[in-house]
């Protein structure tokens, strides 16, 4: 049974080469223990088989989301699969219990190098201040948000800072759940929808 | 003829024809020999039940115009006017040819040179209702072969006319100077020009009035009439100058095949054609001289034999020029080196005019209803024995696939299909070794400046040729389902390395290919007619990526719903079954999705439009 579920999302897979060794890291590791779902390989169209989706993320224990920062935030496809599969009544709200105590990584890559993310600088906010919608979401599901693994200024990383990222990817999947951190991490504070904030279904 | 002898007629030549076709059928042999052998047992020679013979072949010739005329209405003047070539020059050189050969050698054995020139031009001329008939039986009508019989059929017509013309000259000055003297010779061709003129103009300006202002009646047997009587009017009108009657209603016929009656004055006219035809053949059947035959059976079968060889080799001479795809040749050959129904009207008129004696005549005209009788047994023949061998070691006009490709990327079949998969490898860069085995679309498609090869993808030395062996893709996009299938049996077992990604044309189709272990198949119609719903439902009013979202749904479903059913394949109620629970699931999961949509929508209206978790937080 796996129990990382890795949800990769890169448009042009073909032109990174962080996400590209990324991949190759988590392909390598495959089999029972960690799954990996290529989401612009698998909905080229853009049509989530949403059953798929939630079947592979009810099994899982650690949900890996790897994608590039676009805009300060994920590829379009990403936000459509949050969008389509973390359903009301399934991930959260009442009876929303699928994800809950579940662990949440988030493994992104900047084109920026870490020091334009600064208020004097061009991207004029830490990079911080654009992970609270991905904290909150997880929360949401009453998943723990687990610090994220960015790799900063993806454009210029040398083939020696690629391949030494991977292989601390690698690593990490391969050593869940014994991580430091998440013996230090606070339990997820509790989000109860309020049964009336929605209507009934 | 009274009304007892009508009806037992009818009772004959009806129950010869119900009897005799389906037997000749069962047995392979079409069902022209099936009316030649009805028209034999029942003919003076047979049962003796019938004995007027000529009289039917007269009526009977109608059918031969019948003919002619639907002939017609499939070619437009267009295509028509491309043939004049085929017409004029092939037609001339089958016709001036063949006479001039069997003109020389019966010279060279000693006949007078008179009886020589009526025997070779009677026998030159080929039968026109058993080659066309033939060719109808066997779908050939537009292949080249199809097109050539055609052809040089038209120019006989209009030759057989300067024939008949011929004979009183040859019978001596003065008879041909009181009936075909100068000025009434002039005054003849006068006339004639004048009706081909009047019936192409008519034909274009009124005819197609005419045919509306009858069709608005709502009356449908009178629109038969109205197509019957045309075909008569032109006949009659021909006749009435002393030309070839069925030219005429063939000149009628394609006059109207551009026109919206076309259509239905061929269902109108068919089952008369079938009949009257049928009829013909029954009486050339009939009109078998068998007596002369027997008293000189040698003499008969000289002849025959030596006018078939000799028209034959005029014709396998022309079919190499022209050229005619070798497995057709055999087609082309047989049905014109037969003799016609214009070489009886040839050598009675040459009796009549006393250039040649009766005996002669009869015995002539017994050769070429022999013929007649033996061409279709010829072709059963040539079916069984000659045409596979030729098919077999097809030369192709065009250079076979020769030089070692190494493309990466192999398509198959550069149809309409394989064109768009082409075009859209060729814009990104790729370069496939593209193979088609239709030397006329590989002709063109060259023009547009396609690399593409002629070959035979069904053959694994050509398929090594065009690479297979290094190839990751084979684009299979052949249109002939048994020769996909064969593609891809050869590629699984002879390059397994090789990825096939196939075109479907159907259901079977796909789960064939699907059986032979081919995992990239899409069904050809199917992305198509997707799209074509797509837009009916945005014209419903839906938005277009809520149509989009569910055609893609639909389309998976569909699918997956293939895949679910391959395994009862061969079992149909299962399959039936399969399917219309598969239906009931979509329908019920697309109602149950409206009832939950219309539901929130009646809630909140302003929510109504919300499917993602965050849109109200």
């Amino acid at each position: 049974m796996a129990d990382v579920l890795i949800i990769a999302a890169h448009p042009h897979l073909e032109h990174s080469r962080v996400n590209q060794a990324l991949m190759h890291a988590a392909g390598q590791l495959g089999g029972p223990r960690v799954d990996v779902r290529d989401l612009y390989a698998l909905y080229p169209d853009y049509l989530i088989d949403v059953d798929a989706e939630q079947d592979s993320l009810s099994k899982a224990k650690l949900i890996v989301w790897q994608h590039p920062i676009h805009w300060y935030s994920m590829p379009a496809l990403m936000k459509l699969w949050i969008d389509d599969v973390l359903a009301f009544g399934w991930a959260y709200g009442p009876r929303g219990t699928a994800l809950k105590d579940k662990d949440l990584w988030l493994v992104a890559s900047t084109g920026d190098p870490e020091d334009s993310y600064r208020p004097n600088r061009y991207n004029r906010y830490f990079f911080d201040a654009f992970l609270a919608p991905y904290e909150q979401s997880a929360a949401l599901c009453g998943m723990r948000f687990v610090p994220p693994l960015v790799l900063h200024g993806a454009h210029r990383a040398s083939r020696a800072e690629v391949d030494a990222h991977a292989k601390l990817y690698e690593s990490r999947l391969l050593s869940y759940p014994d991580w430091p951190e998440l013996a230090e991490m606070e339990p997820v504070e509790e989000c109860a929808v309020p049964a009336d904030a929605r209507p009934e279904s | 003829m009274e009304q007892v002898n009508w009806l037992t007629g009818s009772l004959v030549f009806l129950a010869a024809a119900v009897l005799a076709v389906p037997i000749a059928r069962l047995l392979g042999l079409g069902s022209i020999i099936g009316y030649l052998a009805a028209g034999i047992v029942i003919g003076p020679f047979g049962l003796a039940l019938v004995r007027d013979a000529q009289d039917m072949l007269h009526f009977a010739e109608f059918g031969v115009v019948l003919m002619l005329f639907l002939v017609g209405l499939e070619l437009e003047p267009r295509r028509l006017w491309a043939l004049r070539r085929p017409i004029f020059g092939w037609g001339s050189v089958q016709l001036i040819g063949s006479a001039a050969l069997m003109f020389g050698v019966a010279m060279l054995a000693g006949i007078g040179w008179k009886l020589a020139l009526v025997a070779a031009l009677g026998l030159a001329l080929s039968s026109t209702a058993i080659g066309l008939g033939a060719l109808a039986e066997r779908n050939l009508m537009p292949t080249t072969s199809g097109q050539s019989v055609l052809s040089v059929a038209l120019l006989q017509d209009v030759a057989a006319i300067p024939i008949l013309a011929l004979l009183p000259l040859l019978a001596g000055v003065g008879v041909a100077s009181e009936e075909h003297a100068a000025p009434s010779g002039w005054w003849s061709a006068a006339k004639a020009i004048a009706v081909v003129v009047a019936i192409v103009l008519g034909g274009r300006l009124l005819l197609r009035p005419a045919l509306r202002w009858i069709a608005r009646s709502k009356t449908p047997e009178i629109f038969t009439a109205a197509s019957l009587l045309l075909v008569v009017a032109t006949a009659t009108l021909m006749q009435a100058v002393g030309l070839s009657m069925a030219l005429g209603a063939f000149l009628a016929g394609v006059l109207l095949a551009e026109s919206e009656y076309r259509r239905e004055l061929e269902t109108d006219l068919e089952p008369f054609k079938g009949l009257l035809l049928g009829l013909f053949f029954i009486a050339v059947g009939m009109s078998i001289d068998f007596a002369v035959v027997l008293q000189r059976p040698a003499v008969v079968a000289l002849v025959v034999v030596a006018f078939l060889l000799l028209k034959a080799l005029v014709l396998w001479g022309m079919a190499r020029l022209m050229p005619i795809p070798r497995p057709e040749r055999p087609v082309f050959i047989i049905l014109l080196a037969q003799g016609g129904e214009f070489g009886f009207v040839v050598f009675q008129g040459a009796a009549q005019a006393g250039v040649i004696d009766a005996p002669v005549s009869s015995l002539l005209v017994a050769a070429v209803a022999v013929s007649m009788l033996l061409s279709p047994l010829l072709l059963v023949l040539a079916d069984r024995y000659w045409i596979p061998r030729l098919a077999g070691a097809a030369t192709p006009r065009l250079k076979e696939i020769d030089e070692q490709q190494s493309a990466a990327i192999i398509i198959a079949g550069f149809g309409r299909y394989g064109q768009v998969i082409g075009r859209l490898l060729f814009a990104n860069g790729f370069r496939p070794t593209v193979l088609d085995h239709d030397a006329e679309l590989v002709e063109v498609v060259r023009r547009f400046g396609w690399p593409v090869f002629y070959g035979d993808a069904t053959r694994l030395d050509l398929l090594r040729t065009a690479g297979a062996a290094s190839a990751r893709v084979l684009v299979l996009a052949i249109d002939d389902m048994a020769q996909s299938i064969e593609v891809a049996r050869i590629v699984r077992e002879h390059f397994p390395q090789l990825t096939i990604v196939a075109r479907a044309r159907n259901v079977r189709h796909y789960y064939e290919l699907r059986n032979l272990g081919v995992e990239h198949i899409e069904r050809e119609t199917l992305d198509a007619a997707i799209s074509t719903g797509r837009s009916v439902l945005e014209q419903l009013g839906m938005r277009p990526h809520q149509a989009r979202t569910l055609a893609l749904r639909f389309r998976k479903h569909t699918v997956d719903q293939l895949e679910l059913m391959r395994p009862h394949s061969q079992d149909e109620a299962k399959l039936i079954a399969i399917s219309k629970q598969g239906r009931q699931q979509l329908e019920q999961l697309f109602a149950q999705e409206r009832e939950l949509a219309s539901q929130r929508a009646q809630r909140t209206p302003w929510e109504a439009e919300a499917t993602a978790a965050d849109t109200d937080r």
